[in-house]
């Protein structure tokens, strides 16, 4: 990536509040016209980062540039911010038409041109006759509609959405994960999301930046996060995943209790190390294995749980009944193979599909 | 690596230096009408009546002084006395509004309210009426009299008791019908239920009502004034040495005397409330009492008998107030309430207190309101935000009478720049809005909190100045609480006798403290028809505002309709 491009350049943030720290020297880069999600539990600081970067709770060391220019110090009033919050923050006592014109009215435009901007704005959240209401008159999702044109209304260069979904119920939330990312990309405003909903983060962001304990764990595409995680923690948060312990025999050999299976090569660790074999349940495979494919494990099925479009099996190994595996088995497989509790069958750890962490 | 990184000092922007430059001045406001004075007043303690230092010479021979160790003694005893008689009434009276079903709830809280807006002198005045020397029913008392420690607690009772009603009907109102179902379910007796469920939810409001009580009777001076005889209490004893020997540095002290157990009570309070956590969570389903007949009863005739009690009180005192001769001509006029016959000021006094009570109720709102926001919404700055915080708590410790005479001690002192202030009308708005400043900064605070903390985020985002969200915003949001304290600070301006007693000049002369001189004077009547006016216009402004709530709000606060 080139230097010139980066819109957003946080270098070595620390926040401390008394003795714990919530962000331990974290380094990013946003690209102009970006989708950002960081992804974590609650408490790993990705709060903490956004508010930061907003200039509401400022970092205890650390610089951040936004378009070149060193925000660090500043107070929020002197970035260039649109924010939207969980909560939405909606003026209750003005209307919807009052609440999006806010900081429009600051400018001294003329009223005209300010009613024009605020209609726009409201056509373009979908919600055009929404501005005589009063918030408390509006569903949730239309709510946080209102809070996105109010944060949109004075074109800022940069919006921040924290947890902006929330709050909100299920169908709702996916509606709106499509209506945000469309606007997001029509208008090339750069965005960065916090989330704890990794399917929000997976469908919504161009680059998501896991974090957890206060530190960036992997910042990636959302394939990338999801089929090369970089380590065991954002292997286990994003999506489901075997963890297998065993011993790294060779480069690219692990021994899981007594059976040998290849993985790709690893460089960073040395052979006899304790590391961890993943598999995640839908790349373990089940048909059409060649006769000599590596790998490859007898088990038997121990448990079956019906998921709707699928059924998560636990699959114990026949030579060493304490490893077990878990594996996505599709209905027409079941249906196919006759699968049911007690089934002998062979599966095979694609050895391009397994990750392994010390 | 984070080591190096040089710490960020964060930059203030424009509203951050107003909001800072704003805590400043409140907390030099604060300092003036607060602290300073009660420094005065703890100075004062520690001189002679030349103003030469003298140590702890006054407090020895305070304490060496039986006469004057004995009106500790007995406001001690009147106030255990008072509390112990009151709180248990007091829970049967908000048990019965809050966990019966009883006829015509909102009248028997009405009439419970009612001795909030009398001048404490009220009830001493009834009292005397019915039990004094020329008493309706003297002959009841046999060779008792009422003057003394039997009038102080009767009349105490009644002045208490509004204020732990209050306290106690909040604790019992915020109970979660779950847990009562839970222990039915279990097969719980009623009285487990009462004993495991029920007194264990009001156990803050219990001790909260108790040391409220405690402290009130402590402080009170118009009650012991009226109808204490010879029985000696601290508040009278500060009056008599101030005002009649005008031994100011012995004031000063028993003061100090006075101080200490009411801020012992405000300390324990603060310390036992801190463990209150919050038994209404968002989830809880609120109880809802249902019908049941003999309970339901037996409470309606509690409540009617105690109501009885007050309004015959209150009662008492209007028909006095109408009476040409008291006991000899009971035949009905309206002399009694041409004041200019009793007091030199008249009717002004009355109009004084009006003007008092709308002067404290606009300049302490105001400053109750927007200093609760300026503590509350300031970046950083913790140190003087806490100094603010501290000050803002002092007043629920210092009876009215110490502030009172802190006042005279530090606006009097001849080069106090603000001497100029010394027997105005603006001394005594500063004192009550300082005397009254906890409730009101607690009501601001507490509706601020319940806003959304994002809203100057969202503000500063957006680049408009905090000032602007909070004249567009924040205090439209916040008026049910703006005119709560307004009205607090208007009733209790109109009734409060202690803390301006020691401060009124002789065109400042306020109607509580015109009542008190009229009644030395002997014209019980005429103090009793100015305690009635009291009533009747702190009764009236209250009575409008709760139209005002429901009607204009109603039409005013369209938003708030879903």
């Amino acid at each position: 990536m080139i230097a010139m491009t980066n819109y957003l350049e946080v270098r070595s943030l620390s926040k401390q509040f008394g003795t714990f720290t919530a962000l331990g020297d974290v380094s990013l880069d946003v690209v102009e016209g970006e989708f950002v999600c960081f992804l974590g539990p609650s408490g790993c600081g990705k709060t903490t980062l956004l508010r930061a970067i907003a200039g509401l709770d400022p970092q205890t060391s650390g610089t951040i540039r936004q378009k070149g220019r060193d925000v660090s110090a500043l107070p929020p009033a002197q970035r260039d911010f649109g924010i939207v919050f969980q909560s939405y923050a909606l003026f209750p006592n003005l209307t919807v038409a009052d609440n999006v014109g806010y900081g429009l009215v600051n400018r001294r435009q003329a009223r005209g041109a300010i009613a024009k901007r605020v209609a726009e704005l409201l056509a373009m959240v979908g919600l055009p006759d929404a501005g005589p209401k009063y918030p408390a008159q509006l569903s949730g999702g239309q709510q946080q509609r209102v809070a996105l044109a109010r944060a949109l209304a004075t074109s800022p260069g940069l919006l921040l959405l924290d947890e902006p979904l929330s709050a909100l119920d299920a169908r709702v939330r996916l509606r709106l994960r499509h209506e945000i990312k469309a606007l997001q990309r029509t208008l090339g405003v750069t965005t960065i999301m916090v989330t704890h909903d990794q399917e929000e983060a997976l469908t919504m962001a161009d680059r998501i930046v896991v974090m957890n304990h206060g530190a960036i764990e992997q910042v990636g595409t959302p394939q990338e996060i999801y089929r090369r995680p970089a380590t065991a923690f954002v292997a286990d948060f994003v999506g489901s995943m075997n963890f297998l312990s065993g011993t790294l025999m060779a480069p690219d050999r692990v021994r899981v209790a007594g059976v040998d299976f290849t993985c790709p090569a690893q460089d960073g660790l040395a052979p006899g190390q304790k590391v961890s074999l993943c598999i995640r349940p839908e790349d373990v495979r089940v048909r059409d294995l060649p006769a000599d494919s590596a790998n490859r494990v007898p088990v038997e099925v121990a448990e079956l749980d019906f998921v709707g479009a699928f059924c998560r099996a636990t699959l114990k190994a026949r030579a060493a009944s304490d490893v077990a595996v878990t594996a996505d088995f599709s209905s027409n497989l079941i249906r196919d193979l006759g699968v049911d509790i007690g089934t002998r069958l062979d599966i095979a750890l694609p050895p391009d599909r397994v990750r392994i962490f010390a | 690596m984070s080591l190096t990184a040089p710490a960020v000092k964060p930059g203030m922007s424009r509203d951050d230096l107003m909001m800072r430059g704003g805590v400043v001045l409140l907390a030099g406001v604060l300092l003036v009408m607060l602290g300073l004075p009660l420094w005065a007043l703890l100075a004062k303690g520690f001189e002679d009546r030349d103003g030469k230092f003298i140590g702890l010479a006054n407090y020895v021979s305070y304490f060496s002084t039986p006469a004057l160790f004995q009106s500790a003694l007995n406001s001690l005893h009147v106030a255990s006395i008072t509390t112990v008689i009151v709180v248990p009434l007091a829970f049967l009276y908000a048990y019965a509004l809050t966990r019966t079903v009883l006829p015509m709830r909102w009248l028997f809280q009405g009439i419970s309210l009612i001795p909030i807006f009398a001048p404490s002198l009220l009830p001493g005045i009834a009292l005397i009426y019915l039990f004094g020397t020329q008493g309706f029913f003297k002959a009841l008392l046999g060779d008792g009299s009422i003057y003394g420690i039997d009038g102080i607690v009767i009349a105490q009772v009644f002045y208490c008791f509004p204020h732990a009603t209050l306290i106690l009907t909040t604790a019992l109102a915020t109970a979660d019908a779950r847990l009562y179902e839970a222990a039915d379910v279990l097969g719980a007796s009623k009285r487990r239920v009462f004993f495991t469920v029920t007194l264990p939810g009001a156990k803050y409001g219990l001790i909260s009502a108790a040391l409220v009580v405690f402290t009130l009777v402590m402080t009170d001076f118009g009650i012991a004034k009226v109808i204490g005889g010879n029985f000696n209490v601290l508040a009278t004893d500060v009056y008599k040495k101030v005002i009649g020997q005008q031994d100011f540095s012995m004031g000063a002290v028993v003061g100090m005397v006075l101080l200490a157990p009411a801020a012992l009570a405000f300390l324990v309070d603060r310390l036992v409330q801190r463990k209150q956590v919050a038994l209404l969570t968002a989830r809880a389903v609120p109880l809802v009492p249902r019908p049941k007949f003999a309970r339901d009863v037996l409470f309606t005739m509690f409540c009617l008998l105690v109501s009885a009690a007050i309004l015959t009180i209150l009662g008492m005192a209007i028909w006095g107030s109408l009476i040409k001769y008291w006991p000899y001509n009971l035949s009905l006029t309206l002399e009694n309430y041409d004041f200019a016959k009793f007091d030199s000021n008249g009717w002004e006094s009355y109009w004084n207190s009006v003007r008092m009570a709308l002067g404290a109720a606009v300049f302490g709102t105001l400053l109750m309101f927007t200093g609760a926001w300026l503590n509350e919404k300031t970046r950083g700055f913790g140190a003087m935000r806490g100094v603010v915080q501290f000050l803002a708590f002092l007043p629920m410790a210092v009876p009215g009478l110490v502030l009172g005479l802190g006042y005279i001690f530090f606006f009097n002192a001849p080069n106090n720049p603000l001497n100029f202030l010394y027997a105005t009308m603006g001394i005594l708005v500063l004192n009550t809005v300082a005397h009254f400043y906890t409730v009101g900064h607690l009501t601001a605070t507490t509706a601020l909190k319940q806003i959304d903390p994002e809203f100057e985020a969202v503000s500063a985002s957006l680049k408009v100045p905090i000032w602007k969200t909070f004249v567009r915003v924040t205090a439209p949001i916040c008026l049910p609480a703006i005119l709560d304290i307004a009205i607090y600070l208007f009733v209790n301006a109109m009734t409060t006798v202690s803390s301006v007693i020691f401060l009124y000049a002789p065109d400042t002369k306020l109607a509580s403290v015109a009542a008190v001189n009229i009644e030395e004077a002997g014209t019980t009547a005429a103090a009793a028809a100015l305690c009635v006016v009291i009533v009747l216009t702190s009764a009236a402004v209250k009575a409008a505002h709760l139209v005002a709530d429901r009607f204009l709000f109603a039409r005013l606060q369209v938003w708030r309709r879903r």
